[in-house]
């Protein structure tokens, strides 16, 4: 039978780093899953989720257990993801002249006839990447999980550490600069 | 073109594109070999870097104190000119009253 969680964090505690490795395997697919929603490049990619589990092993010692070990990794994983954005936000100016074949046509299926422009085309989202890289930090932390990830305001403040008012006020600001954005790529292309 | 609706259908799409779940090859030791060679912090050396950090404001506290103490106004005539007088007054107060006391 293969030891829990709670098993193995207490052998790693107790100074058996090896007893982390199986951690590292079963929760390693949901850490690189969480962040290729805020990188693209998969080097980066990967050191944010190396990044993860240096702090998890870190700071194993605060992990109390009386939530399941996966919710404390994910806490972790979203605020370093976060200051992933903040350390890169310099690099999110961009323009939307530069739209490839796909895209631009996407956008022109849309502005034909918008309910039937399909929605599982790689085209749309690549256009909706475009826009969430030239989002502030916070804005693109909130519409991923808010609107992306379909999480309720309550589970946002514990996973980034927010309060609930200021999660709310987050969001009302993110869905206008996403506005403003989407306004933007459509003056561009048709004026 | 409604900015509104393309909102939604752009988020609909990245509904529908969940990013992978893969993990690079023989990641998890990666991740155990940069565990390991992590170092492991020395709480001697954690304690003498404290003590540097701290010289600082600890010189700057006494050259301070030093300059008040030779450019404060004196407060009245009765007090002593001499800190040193003042202060072994203060320090052996209790001594001089109960010696008082007993004459």
């Amino acid at each position: 039978m293969e030891p829990s969680d709670a098993e193995l964090i207490a052998a790693v505690l107790q100074g058996n780093a090896a007893s982390f490795e199986p951690l590292v395997k079963k929760y390693s697919p949901r850490i690189f899953g969480t962040a290729r929603r805020y990188a693209r490049r998969e080097d980066e990619i990967a050191d944010i989720v190396q990044e993860i589990w240096m702090k998890a092993f870190q700071k194993l010692g605060s992990f109390r257990g009386d939530a399941p070990f996966e919710h404390w990794l994910m806490r972790l994983a979203v605020r370093t993801c976060y200051d992933f954005l903040r350390a890169h936000q310099r690099n999110r100016e961009s323009s939307f002249t530069d739209l490839t074949e796909p895209e631009d046509d996407w956008l022109d299926r849309f502005a034909a006839d918008p309910d039937n422009a399909p929605e599982d085309a790689a085209a749309a989202k690549q256009l909706i990447d475009r826009a969430l890289e030239q989002l502030s930090p916070p804005a693109r932390m909130i519409i991923q999980l808010m609107e992306i990830e379909d999480r309720p305001v309550k589970e946002i403040a514990e996973l980034t550490g927010w309060s609930v008012p200021l999660v709310k006020v987050r969001a009302f600001r993110a869905r206008a600069e996403l506005r403003k954005i989407l306004a933007k790529i459509a003056k561009e292309k048709y004026l | 073109m409604k900015p509104g609706k393309l909102e939604r259908k752009l988020l609909a799409a990245a509904k529908a594109h969940p990013p992978s779940d893969a993990v690079p090859y023989a990641f998890e030791q990666r991740i155990m070999t940069a565990l390991l060679r992590a170092p492991v912090p020395d709480a001697w050396a954690v304690w003498a870097g404290a003590l540097w950090r701290a010289a600082a404001p600890c010189i700057a506290v006494a050259i301070l104190c030093s300059v008040w103490t030779m450019v404060a106004p004196k407060h009245s005539d009765t007090a002593s000119n001499n800190l040193s007088d003042d202060l072994e007054q203060t320090v052996l107060a209790a001594v001089t009253q109960e010696a008082d006391a007993l004459q």
